[in-house]
């Protein structure tokens, strides 16, 4: 207690858990944000817990056109009905789940590193470096952005890694349009002249004086592009621009799935309703956490 | 104008009684009550200063008046009576009338009361035109009429004006026109002034003081600055931590000041008339306390050397009448304190003889270009411009010296700094600094030893530090930068030493700046400006954004720490009492040029430069024995881009001799081996003239 009180500072690190849970805790203060960050953690706990959670193997074929509730050959229900080549949507949905959460927050990151990185260069460095890549970034965004995702897959096969690429292309600009503005307001701040009068390096400036005085705005945005980026897979799934068959992955379920909406809307519906929610859950958030930082 | 305020509270209806209000803000950590028991009378044609530091509730009482307070703060008690009818309960309808025509307000951004895409004429003829219903005619009249009111030369070519094509000075004239036009009986003013220049203030405190005469509207003026009060007001209250702690007429205050509170604001302001050495400051020790942590009783009590345990802090503290009928103090003890003889610890200070030559500037350049890429320009062939910043700048300082560079926004003090620092390069001359010339030296290529000798103090407290970082680690980063030290124990130790000098508590380094009180952020910028062992400091307007209690503090820190260093400071600033306090030479500069420079007791005393003696003249000063000079000086700052010939200042120049200042630059008049001054007019005239200050007891010689 005594040591405590006398040098407090001798204990220097506040771990980062720490922190990261108190912002956390913030949240609580919008029920909005609650309610999104509810979702968001159910959807990943069913990623995580997919193997103890779904009953049926993704892509075993089972008994086809079986709707909600049908009891199985094994006595088993299939309690979100089969597709049409007899595989368990149920499971499906929950190992579908695994795809998007692993390929929108990695498409939505590299997206970030990109536009982050150019945003800033641009920012401060200004001059010729701001005109290129302003310019590169206009002509980008000029594209209709689903024409942009057809040309790109297109060009480059369909992946995992081309997503990716895919939404790293097309969303970068945006990113960089944010992070300059915010760049350009905060190069002229005191903190960032004493730096410099320092005689720090570029990267340092931007990295430590910059950066993270620019997140607040940059996580909400992050957030809604996350929903976006959802969609986008989504939509990639639906036109076969997505992952390789069979693997589950929710938009073509619902692509292959479409031809049969009328006579059994289960198999589209149910896919449906685990992306609407789960983007539901990303907006939410993104809402509840600018609702924090603007109070603050 | 004394007699105005004697009639207060007897005879006539007073136009504004406000009793016993109190105001809270509802938040969700509970209600704060920013403002407990205020009460105020304000006769017709009267004006009244509220004075007081930020936070102390000043300003929610002028929005309280307005019925402004938000959705989240209320009126909880009292009455607000406007012309016998109360504010407080009033409709909506019935407010929005009696706002704007019968109470007007003034803020301190003018830029912010007028619409940018507005003409100015069309503005100022709404308001007759809304609230009296007259015909355009008539209304352009009077917008015409009024703004020759105040003072606007030229009044038919500003009507036709967009307001960002006028200056600050003249745009605030506007709005004080738009208030007046509609005859209000009530001006709020909210520090008209204080986005101004010190010689633009001048002339709009001039207009100010003269409102009430002229058109018999009172006035509720609200200030932190004491001297702007005593130029402007009949009565005067001072506010403390929400509220009222001594009220009287401004000579009563002023001189028969009764409340420590008020004691303590006076000697913590500096005057122009007085040096370091002969009346130090001394600061008000300790915070304001937050509104929800107000003490017991007194609520100055933790900061008052009076407090008296037990009685200060037994139970609220009422205000008492005094002799004088309308002089109040809210102080129990205010007759057992014996004022006369009261002397603060007021520390000594040693004049220093000055070392050797730390830098040295020999006509120094610093000229922009300015790319106009109009078709007017291309087809003229003439696309660049030169914008000089600096002109032949020459002036050097000394080893533990402290040189103050003078002059209104836009005069290149700031692009000195910046050129000093390396951030930008000079364009032509030598800067010496320890032996090299670090003018064409850009940031990135000076050595680690030149960047560490030359560190730098910023003006705006919360922009000086990375928020997101916390206090400790961004003093460590200098250490650790300037390889001061390398072991991490050895760099704690350091902080820790580094927040002891700049008197702060130890657990402050794991703060974040957010966590920290202005005062307490820019001494935490001073630690870091010294944590390298700089041999030379620029201070670019350190205290300007901090309150009065809190500045005497932070300039006598940085004082300290710079005679314990032996530092050179070099010390910007437009404020002359600061600068009279603290500096030993000074550089008066307008429009990049030097206009005048020499030790501090040259520059204040005649001969004077003649835009030296219009600064002088234009510092408000908060004491009723100085007797000063007034000299406004007619038109506004001419655009660097466009500099005028000859001499920079005979566009607004009172002593002007003739043609020769438009055409020729002026000689310098080498007044001793320090002191020159750059003027047409021969030295013998210049030593002629009157000193700008004199004490009223003084014989006028005696300067």
């Amino acid at each position: 207690m005594v040591d405590e009180t006398l040098d407090p500072v001798a204990n220097r690190r506040v771990p980062f858990i720490v922190t990261a849970l108190k912002s956390f805790l913030l949240l609580r203060e919008s029920w909005v944000g609650m309610i999104g960050a509810a979702i968001v953690i159910f959807w990943v706990l069913v990623a995580i817990l997919a193997p103890l959670l779904a009953p049926f193997d993704p892509l075993a074929t089972l008994a086809p056109l079986q709707k909600p509730g049908a009891v199985g050959p094994d006595g088993a229900i299939f309690w979100l009905g089969t597709d049409q080549i007899g595989r368990d949507i149920l499971s499906r949905i929950i190992y579908g789940c695994r795809t998007v959460l692993i390929y929108a927050p990695l498409a939505t990151l590299c997206a970030y590193t990109v536009g982050i990185l150019m945003g800033l260069t641009a920012g401060y460095k200004g001059g010729v470096w701001d005109e290129v890549l302003s310019r590169t970034s206009d002509i980008i965004l000029s594209f209709p952005v689903l024409v942009l995702y057809v040309i790109i897959i297109a060009t480059i096969g369909a992946s995992g890694t081309n997503i990716i690429i895919a939404i790293t292309f097309a969303s970068a600009p945006g990113i960089m349009r944010i992070v300059r503005g915010l760049t350009l307001d905060l190069r002229n701040r005191d903190y960032v002249a004493a730096a410099q009068t320092r005689g720090e390096p570029t990267w340092r400036i931007l990295l430590v004086e910059i950066l993270p005085n620019a997140r607040g705005p940059l996580i909400v945005d992050a957030c809604l592009r996350l929903g976006y980026v959802t969609i986008t897979i989504g939509v990639l799934g639906f036109l076969g621009l997505g992952l390789p068959p069979p693997d589950p992955d929710w938009g073509s379920m619902i692509a292959d799935t479409r031809q049969f909406a009328l006579v059994f809307p289960h198999m589209s519906l149910f896919p449906s309703i685990a992306i609407s929610s789960l983007v539901l859950g990303l907006n939410l958030l993104a809402d509840g956490l600018r609702e924090i930082s603007l109070r603050d | 104008m004394n007699d105005a305020s004697a009639s207060t509270g007897t005879g006539t209806r007073p136009i504004l009684d406000i009793r016993d209000l109190c105001i809270s803000y509802f938040t969700r950590a509970g209600e704060i009550p920013a403002v407990v028991d205020f009460s105020l009378k304000l006769a017709p044609g009267e004006s009244v200063g509220l004075v007081g530091e930020s936070g102390c509730g000043k300003s929610t009482v002028a929005m309280a008046i307005m019925r402004y307070l938000g959705t989240n703060g209320g009126i909880v008690g009292g009455s607000i009576e406007f012309d016998g009818r109360d504010l407080t309960t009033m409709a909506e309808e019935d407010l929005r009338r009696i706002r704007g025509s019968e109470i007007a307000m003034i803020y301190q951004e003018p830029m912010a009361a007028l619409n940018p895409s507005m003409r100015i004429g069309r503005q100022l003829m709404e308001v007759p035109l809304f609230h009296e219903n007259v015909s355009e005619a008539e209304a352009e009249k009077r917008a015409i009429a009024m703004l020759e009111d105040v003072n606007l030369p030229d009044a038919e070519r500003v009507m036709e004006a967009y307001p960002h094509q006028i200056s600050g000075g003249q745009q605030q004239r506007v709005v004080i026109a738009m208030a007046l036009l509609s005859n209000p009986k009530l001006l709020l003013l909210d520090e008209p002034t204080t986005a101004l220049d010190v010689t633009v203030e001048a002339g709009i405190v001039e207009l100010i003081a003269d409102i009430s005469k002229k058109f018999g509207t009172s006035m509720l003026y609200i200030s932190h600055n004491l001297g702007l009060i005593l130029e402007t007001c009949d009565r005067v209250c001072v506010m403390y931590s929400g509220e009222v702690v001594e009220e009287g007429t401004v000579n009563e205050v002023f001189d028969r000041m009764r409340h420590p509170y008020t004691h303590g604001l006076f000697n913590a302001i500096p005057l122009p008339t007085a040096d370091k050495n002969s009346r130090p400051l001394v600061a008000i020790r300790g915070q304001l306390p937050l509104p929800h942590q107000r003490p017991p009783g007194c609520f100055f009590g933790p900061r008052c050397d009076f407090f008296v345990e037990g009685r200060c802090d037994a139970q609220p503290i009422p205000m008492t009448g005094m002799t004088s009928p309308t002089h109040r103090v809210r102080c129990i003890r205010w007759e057992e304190i014996d004022w006369d003889n009261y002397a603060p610890d007021r520390k000594e200070r040693e004049p220093h003889p000055p070392g050797e030559i730390v830098l040295q500037v020999e006509a120094m350049r610093k000229y922009y270009p300015v790319h106009d890429d109009s078709l007017l320009a291309i087809f003229r062939g003439d696309t660049t411009r030169q914008v000089k910043a600096n002109e032949s700048l020459s002036f050097s300082a000394r080893k533990q010296e402290t040189v103050a560079i003078v002059g209104e926004s836009g005069c290149g003090k700031s692009t000195f700094a910046k050129v000093l620092t390396g951030l930008e390069t000079a364009t032509d001359g030598k800067i010496i600094f320890g032996n090299t010339d670090i003018g064409q030296i850009a940031v990135g290529d000076r050595t680690e030893g030149q960047l560490s000798s030359l560190q730098m103090v910023f003006q705006n407290p919360n922009d000086t530090l990375n928020p997101s970082q916390t206090v400790g680690s961004q003093i460590a980063r200098v250490i650790r930068k300037f390889g001061v030290e390398s072991d991490p124990d050895k760099i704690h130790d350091r902080v820790m030493r580094l927040l002891d000098l700049v008197k702060l508590p130890r657990d402050f380094a794991l703060r974040r700046p957010r966590q920290l009180s202005g005062g307490q952020k820019q001494r935490i910028g001073i630690a870091r400006a010294f944590a390298g062992n700089p041999s030379m400091v620029i201070a670019d307007e350190p205290v300007s954004a901090l309150d009065v209690s809190v500045q005497a503090a932070v300039t006598d820190l940085l004082m300290d720490i710079q005679e314990e260093f032996g530092t050179t400071l070099l010390f910007i600033s437009h404020d002359l009492s600061v600068v009279r306090y603290l500096a030993d030479r000074i550089v008066v500069m307008y429009l990049g040029q030097i206009m005048e420079r020499g030790s501090t007791d040259e520059v204040f005393s005649p001969p004077y430069h003649p835009y030296t003696e219009a600064l002088l003249s234009a510092v408000p000063i908060a004491d009723t024995r100085v007797e000063k000079k007034r000299i406004v000086l007619e038109g506004q700052l001419p655009s660097v881009l466009n500099p005028p010939k000859g001499c920079p200042f005979h566009t607004r120049c009172p002593r002007k001799i003739g043609a020769i200042c438009e055409n020729e630059r002026p000689p310098v008049h080498d007044v001793s081996d320090q002191h020159k001054i750059a003027c047409h007019i021969p030295l013998d005239e210049l030593k002629a003239v009157e000193p700008v200050f004199r004490l009223a007891s003084d014989a006028p010689s005696a300067a």
